[in-house]
């Protein structure tokens, strides 16, 4: 199993909405960067998963994934993504995280429901 | 060495990345044989319990246990934990997998005995790779959510643990799961687990378990999943046995556990 780093740049493209660029792989062991970055963004209403820069994630990153989305839900925030590889909208859908994290297919179209 | 060797090699390592993974199913289906007194009713046919839904407070459980004195590796571990998977299992509680290992996809039949009712329900093999192992649930399961199974080296011993994020599908699951002793029905079992497992090496293990609520609140919107419950499906099914076993005794059949 990889077990790389995470790192994850924070940016703010609109004053409600917060992107996280996602680079390298989600494990067990990325709960600090993954909270580290949520806790920049937190003031924001919306919060957009840019998973373009994602090597790797394995259950215990789907399982960070699940915590994040608690956490989001308590704050009322929304959850977005976009930048997912087939595989991994794949395994979105089976674990049905997509019910609750809406996938979109570019960083625009993200932020226009973002913006909603 | 040059771009064109390279690319090759990133294919196969991406591949072997996405093998760690279940395919997508839209029902669960089971692909072994299993004995004939298991009761296949909660799994075939069903959907996953999505990592989201449930009703009740949701928990991060961790179960640990050091290897002191073993010297295996977290590899080693896990293949036999993968091989051997329902021998650590407490008695009274049957885990119906494939005979070889736990491999990606994998669809297991459980029954447990809780509170005296037999509870028939089962498991889809997430994730699995060397050093881990992950299962989802069946709708109407106890809980929605992750399992996984790991071990890793810590300070230069190896150390197996039992990570379970986990929220109870419906009120009565959480009713159970909070009043009747359900969380300790389920520390009790994961801890045996992980003593059996430490047996196999030879260790007298002690293992630990950590708990903390992730989520305080319940999810009423989930009240409905009650409708689905595999412990009332359970009930019904062993209420009435009798009298298939006596329709089919009229009948000239036979019948059998599932």
């Amino acid at each position: 199993m990889p077990q790389g780093t995470l790192t994850l740049e924070v940016r703010q493209p609109a004053p409600a909405t917060s992107v996280l660029d996602v680079h390298g792989d989600i494990t067990a062991d990325s709960e600090k960067p993954l909270m580290d970055a949520y806790g920049e963004a937190k003031a924001a209403k919306s919060i957009v998963l840019n998973f373009t820069g994602l090597d790797y994630m394995n259950s215990g990153g789907i399982g960070l994934l699940v915590t994040l989305l608690v956490r989001a839900n308590r704050q009322k925030q929304k959850l977005l993504a976009f930048g997912l590889t087939e595989h991994y909208r794949q395994i979105f859908e089976l674990t049905r995280i997509d019910e609750a994290i809406a996938i979109f297919s570019s960083e625009d179209e993200a932020l226009q429901a973002a913006a909603k | 060495m040059t771009d064109e060797a390279a690319a090759p090699q990133e294919v196969t390592s991406k591949e072997a990345q996405e093998a760690h993974w279940a395919k997508p199913v839209s029902q669960l289906h089971i692909a072994h044989e299993v004995p004939a007194d298991a009761i296949n009713l909660n799994v075939e046919g069903k959907r996953v319990a999505g990592m989201t839904g449930g009703f009740g407070k949701m928990w991060q459980k961790t179960y640990r246990v050091r290897l002191d004195g073993a010297n295996v590796a977290p590899e080693q571990v896990v293949k036999v934990w993968k091989e051997h998977f329902p021998e650590f299992w407490k008695k009274g509680n049957r885990f119906f997998g494939p005979m070889a290992s736990i491999s990606p996809g994998d669809v297991a039949l459980i029954n447990v005995k809780t509170g005296g009712v037999k509870l028939s329900t089962g498991i889809l093999v997430l994730y699995a790779d060397d050093v881990s192992f992950s299962f989802m649930t069946p709708e109407g399961h106890m809980f929605n959510g992750l399992i996984t199974f790991s071990a890793r080296d810590v300070d230069g011993v190896t150390e197996a643990q039992i990570d379970a994020l986990i929220r109870a599908q419906d009120p009565i699951y959480e009713f159970g799961m909070t009043f009747l002793g359900g969380h300790g029905a389920e520390n009790r079992q994961w801890l045996h687990v992980l003593r059996s497992l430490a047996g196999h090496f030879g260790v007298d293990g002690q293992p630990t378990v950590e708990r903390v609520c992730v989520d305080k609140k319940r999810q009423w919107k989930q009240f409905g999943n009650i409708r689905r419950s595999a412990a009332i499906r359970t009930v019904f099914y062993s209420v009435t046995r009798p009298l298939r076993r006596r329709g089919a005794k009229r009948s000239g059949n036979s019948m059998t556990g599932a």
